[in-house]
C-alpha cells in the first residue's frame, strides 16, 4: 500500500485534501457549490488541447478555470438561475468533447478528466501541486476574515470598506487554483465531492467557524485517505468511494445537527 | 423540394438519421417544456445534478445489458425524489444537497463504468453515456422514446397551470386548493423524462444543455409563460435537428473526421442563446414599464 | 473639531435614475438619540446608505466628526442569517472588531475583552455562545448592535432594526439604544416607518417625506401643521390610547394653520 509507486499518489491526494477541505469550506457556507462544480469541468478543453499537443497540462487548464472564474464573478455567482454557470459549463463540456473526438484513446481520456490518474503521478507535478496548494492555503488565510464578513453580510463588508465584489471574485479564482491543481490527479468528480462533502457536514458538527474549518481539513483527509487504501485493497475506483463518502458526510452533519437540536431544547 | 434539396443525399432515408430526429425532437420538446418550469424554480443546479445521477442508472442498465433509456430514467427518478426527500429550507442549501447528489451519481457511475471498460465487452461505454449515442441508436428505441415524449406533454397539458403557480409562488397554489407537493412530484417527472431522453442525445453530462439553454433563451424573449414554453420547444427542435445536420455535414468539412453531434447541438444551442436576445429581444417582448 | 456628529446640508440623492431625497438638510448632536422617520420608499435607506458612503451624492455635503467607515457602526435593514453557518454570537461581534482585516486573527486578548465588554452592553451574555442563526430576531438585533459598537464609533446608524420584532423586543432594544447614547456618547440613528416605539425615548427627529425632511424635537416635528407643509397637503396626527396616528387627509384638503395640532381623542 505505501510501495514507491505509491507514495506520490498519497502525498498529492493528501495536498488536494487540505486545499479542498478549506475552500470547500466556503463553498459551502457561501452557497457557491454550482460555481465548484462548473470551475473543474469548465478546464475540460484546456486538459483536453494539452492532451492533443502533448504538452503539460497545468497552464491550459489555469487559463480555462481562471477564465470560468472570472465569467462567474461578472455574471454574479449567486444569480437565481444560474444560467450562466450552466451554458458556461456545457460550453466547456462539448468544446472539450470535440477536442477530444480526435483522440483515439477517447474513452480513457474522458474516465480520466472526471476521475483523474492518481497513480501516475510524477515528482514534477508533486511539486507543481504542493507549489499551488501552498498559494492557496496563504490566499485563503489572508481572506480569512473578509471572507467571514461577506458571507455573513455583503452589506457589513461593504460598510467595512472592504471591495466585497473583488473578494468575490478572488475567492472563485482561488476555487479555479485548486481545481487545477487537482484536476489532472484526481479528476473534477473527485474534488467537487472532496469540495462540498466533508465541509458540510463540519459546519454543523461545531459552531465555531475556525474549528469547522480544521475539521472540513481532515474530514477531507480521512476521505482521500480511506479512498487509497479501498482503491489499493479492492481496487474500488478512488472517484466511486470520494463520491459515495460526500453522500455519507451529509448525511452525518444533518444526523449531528438534528442530535444537537433535540439536546439542547432538552 | 428546394429545401430539402440542401439536405446531403440519403439523409432522410437512412435510418440511424431517423431515430436521432425523432429522438432528438422529442428530447428537446420535453426539455423545453420541463426547462421553463425548473428556471422559474430557479433550480438550474438540481437539474444538472439529475443527469450526473441520471447517469449513474444509464452505466448500470449497460452492465446489465440493458438498453440506457430504462437506467437513465430510473437514476433520474430515484435522484429526484432522493433530493425531494431532504428538508431543505434555503435554497443554497437545495443546491449543495444538488451538489452532494451529482458527486454520489458521477462516484456510482465510476464504480460502473469502470466495471464495465474493465472487463473489456463494451470499451465505448464510458463515451455512450456520458455523451451520447444519437447515431448509434438500435431500431427499437423508437417506441419507448416516443412514450417518454407522450407522457411528459400529457402531464404538461394537464398541470401547465398548477405547475406555473407552483413554480411562482407555492403558497397561492395552496390557497387555491391545489397541492405543491404533488406539483413537484409531477416536475419531478417531467424532468426526469427530459433529462432520460436527451441523456440519450446529448449524453448524461450535456443534457443540462438541452434543459437550460432553450428555455434561458426563451425567457429573455417572451414573458409568457405559454409563449416561452412554446418557444424553448421550436429554439431546442432547431438546435437538435440542426446539430445532427451539421455533424452529418462535418464530415465532409474536415475530411472524413464527423464532429460529435453533441458538440454540434450545444454549439447551437449556446449560439442562440448568445444571439438571439440581444437581436430579438425588444422585438418579441414588450417593454417594462418605469 | 466638529461641534456636530453629522451635518447634512441640502443632500439630493437618486437611486437608478430616480431622485430619491432633493434638499434634506439637518444635524446631530454627539450623544443623541435620533430617530429617522418615514414610509417604506420614503429614502431611508437611501439616507442611510448615503451617510455610510457607499452611495455618492448628486448635490450637497455631509459634513462632521462621524465620517469615514472607522467612526460609523451600521446595522443593516436585514441580515438572513443561515442557521446552517458555523458563526456563533461571539463571533460575529469579533467580526466587527476586526473583520475588515485580511490574514488569520491570533488570539488577543484586547479583542477578546472588547467583544465581552460589548455583549454585556447588549444583555447577550446569556447568548454568547449559541449558533447565530438559532438565535431569535431580538437576539440576533442585540448582536449585530454589538458588532456596530465594537470599534467604538461615533455615530451608530440603524435601518429598520424593530421591524419584524415582537413587542417585548422592541421594548428591550430601544431602551439598550437609548442606554448606550447616554452612557458612551455615541450618536444613534435609528430608521423606521413607525414612530411609536421610539417616541419617547427620541431626542431629535427627522421625517423624510415626498423628498424632503424635517428635523427638531419630537414635540416640534409631529405636528399637524409641520407635516402638513411637507407632505404638501393636510395631515391629521392624532393621539389614540396614547399612540401617534399620523393620517393623510388626502389632497383636497387645504394645509391645516400651524396651530397646536395633536388632538386628544381619549
Amino acid at each position: 500500500m505505501f510501495a514507491d509507486y505509491m507514495i506520490n499518489a498519497w502525498i498529492a491526494t493528501s495536498l488536494v485534501a487540505v486545499a479542498a477541505g478549506m475552500v470547500g469550506f466556503f463553498v459551502v457556507v457561501r452557497g457557491a457549490a454550482f460555481a465548484a462544480h462548473a470551475l473543474p469541468l469548465g478546464a475540460f478543453p484546456g486538459l483536453a488541447a494539452a492532451w492533443l499537443l502533448g504538452i503539460a497540462p497545468w497552464s491550459l487548464i489555469l487559463a480555462f478555470a481562471g477564465l470560468g472564474a472570472f465569467g462567474l464573478a461578472r455574471s454574479g455567482e449567486k444569480a437565481p438561475h444560474h444560467t450562466a454557470t450552466a451554458l458556461w459549463l456545457v460550453s466547456m463540456l462539448a468544446l472539450g468533447n470535440l477536442l477530444l473526438s480526435r483522440m483515439h484513446a477517447y474513452s480513457n481520456a474522458v474516465f480520466a478528466v472526471l476521475f483523474g490518474e492518481v497513480l501516475g503521478v510524477s515528482n514534477t507535478q508533486v511539486l507543481a501541486v504542493a507549489a499551488i496548494v501552498a498559494v492557496t492555503v496563504i490566499a485563503m488565510a489572508l481572506l480569512y476574515r473578509p471572507l467571514l464578513l461577506s458571507t455573513l453580510s455583503p452589506d457589513l463588508a461593504a460598510a467595512a470598506a472592504l471591495p466585497e465584489r473583488r473578494i468575490a471574485t478572488l475567492f472563485l479564482l482561488i476555487v479555479a487554483l485548486v481545481t487545477s491543481a487537482a484536476l489532472p490527479l484526481v479528476g473534477a468528480s473527485i474534488v467537487f465531492s472532496l469540495m462540498v462533502g466533508p465541509a458540510s457536514a463540519a459546519r454543523l458538527m461545531t459552531d465555531r467557524p475556525g474549528w469547522a474549518l480544521g475539521l472540513s481539513v481532515l474530514l477531507a483527509l480521512s476521505t482521500v485517505w480511506s479512498a487509497l487504501a479501498l482503491a489499493y485493497e479492492a481496487d474500488w475506483p478512488i472517484g466511486a468511494f470520494v463520491g459515495v463518502m460526500g453522500a455519507v458526510w451529509y448525511g452525518v452533519g444533518r444526523i449531528v445537527r438534528w442530535q444537537s437540536g433535540r439536546l439542547r431544547r432538552g | 423540394m428546394t429545401l430539402l434539396s440542401f439536405l446531403p443525399a440519403g439523409f432522410l432515408d437512412s435510418g440511424p438519421v431517423q431515430r436521432a430526429l425523432v429522438t432528438g425532437a422529442v428530447a428537446a420538446v420535453i426539455s423545453a417544456i420541463a426547462g421553463v418550469l425548473t428556471l422559474i424554480r430557479g433550480q438550474s443546479f438540481a437539474g444538472h445534478a439529475l443527469t450526473d445521477v441520471s447517469a449513474a442508472g444509464g452505466a448500470a442498465a449497460v452492465l446489465f445489458g440493458a438498453g440506457p433509456l430504462a437506467g437513465f430514467l430510473a437514476g433520474a427518478l430515484v435522484g429526484g425524489f432522493g433530493m425531494e426527500t431532504v428538508e431543505l429550507r434555503r435554497r443554497s442549501e437545495r443546491d449543495l444537497v444538488a451538489g452532494i447528489m451529482l458527486g454520489l451519481g458521477l462516484g456510482v457511475s465510476a464504480l460502473i463504468l469502470g466495471r464495465i471498460v474493465s472487463s473489456g465487452s463494451n470499451g465505448g461505454a464510458p463515451v455512450t453515456i456520458l455523451f451520447g449515442s444519437l447515431f448509434i441508436l438500435p431500431p427499437g428505441v423508437i417506441l419507448p422514446v416516443s412514450i417518454c415524449g407522450a407522457v411528459a406533454v400529457v402531464l404538461a397539458a394537464l398541470f401547465t397551470r398548477p405547475l406555473l403557480l407552483a413554480a411562482l409562488d407555492p403558497d397561492l397554489l395552496t390557497v387555491q386548493g391545489g397541492s405543491p407537493r404533488l406539483m413537484r412530484l409531477v416536475h419531478l417527472t417531467m424532468l426526469a423524462l427530459a433529462v432520460a431522453v436527451s441523456s440519450l442525445t446529448v449524453g448524461a453530462i450535456l443534457s443540462t444543455a438541452f434543459l437550460i439553454g432553450p428555455a434561458a433563451t426563451a425567457t429573455r424573449l417572451s414573458a409568457r409563460p405559454g409563449r416561452t414554453m412554446a418557444l424553448a420547444a421550436i429554439l431546442g427542435l432547431i438546435a437538435g435537428w440542426g446539430g445532427i445536420l451539421m455533424s452529418y455535414k462535418s464530415y465532409d468539412w474536415t475530411d472524413g473526421h464527423a464532429w460529435p453531434v453533441s458538440f454540434c447541438i450545444v454549439a447551437l444551442i449556446v449560439a442562440a442563446h448568445l444571439l438571439l436576445p440581444p437581436v430579438f429581444g425588444r422585438l418579441l417582448k414588450p417593454r417594462q414599464k418605469g | 473639531m466638529d461641534q456636530d456628529a453629522l451635518r447634512v446640508d441640502g443632500l439630493f440623492l437618486s437611486r437608478s435614475g430616480r431622485t430619491v431625497l432633493s434638499g434634506v438638510s439637518f444635524a446631530l448632536a454627539p450623544g443623541s438619540f435620533c430617530g429617522l422617520i418615514g414610509v417604506n420608499g420614503s429614502g431611508k435607506t437611501t439616507l442611510i446608505r448615503a451617510l455610510l458612503g457607499l452611495l455618492p451624492a448628486d448635490a450637497g455635503g455631509i459634513e462632521g466628526a462621524a465620517r469615514g467607515h472607522r467612526a460609523l457602526g451600521y446595522v443593516p435593514q436585514k441580515i438572513d442569517a443561515d442557521p446552517y453557518m458555523p458563526l456563533r454570537a461571539r463571533d460575529v461581534v469579533a467580526l466587527g472588531f476586526d473583520g475588515h482585516r485580511y490574514g488569520l486573527p491570533l488570539p488577543s486578548r484586547r479583542r477578546r475583552d472588547r467583544v465581552a465588554a460589548m455583549l454585556a452592553a447588549v444583555g447577550a451574555d446569556a447568548f454568547a455562545d449559541r449558533r447565530l442563526g438559532d438565535l431569535s430576531g431580538g437576539q440576533q438585533q442585540r448582536i449585530f448592535i454589538a458588532h456596530a459598537l465594537v470599534r467604538e464609533p461615533q455615530l451608530l446608524l440603524l435601518d429598520e432594526p424593530l421591524a419584524n420584532l415582537d413587542m417585548p423586543s422592541i421594548a428591550g432594544i430601544v431602551s439598550v439604544l437609548k442606554r448606550i447614547a447616554r452612557e458612551s456618547g455615541v450618536t444613534v440613528l435609528i430608521s423606521s416607518h413607525d414612530v411609536n416605539p421610539l417616541v419617547g425615548a427620541l431626542d431629535r427627529v427627522i421625517y423624510l417625506a415626498g423628498g424632503g425632511a424635517v428635523s427638531g424635537r419630537p414635540d416640534e416635528v409631529l405636528r399637524s401643521g409641520v407635516l402638513s407643509r411637507l407632505y404638501g397637503h393636510h395631515i391629521d396626527v392624532l393621539r389614540v390610547h396614547g399612540r401617534l396616528v399620523i393620517v393623510p387627509a388626502g389632497e383636497t384638503h387645504p394645509i391645516a394653520p400651524d396651530e397646536p395640532h395633536v388632538e386628544r381623542l381619549e
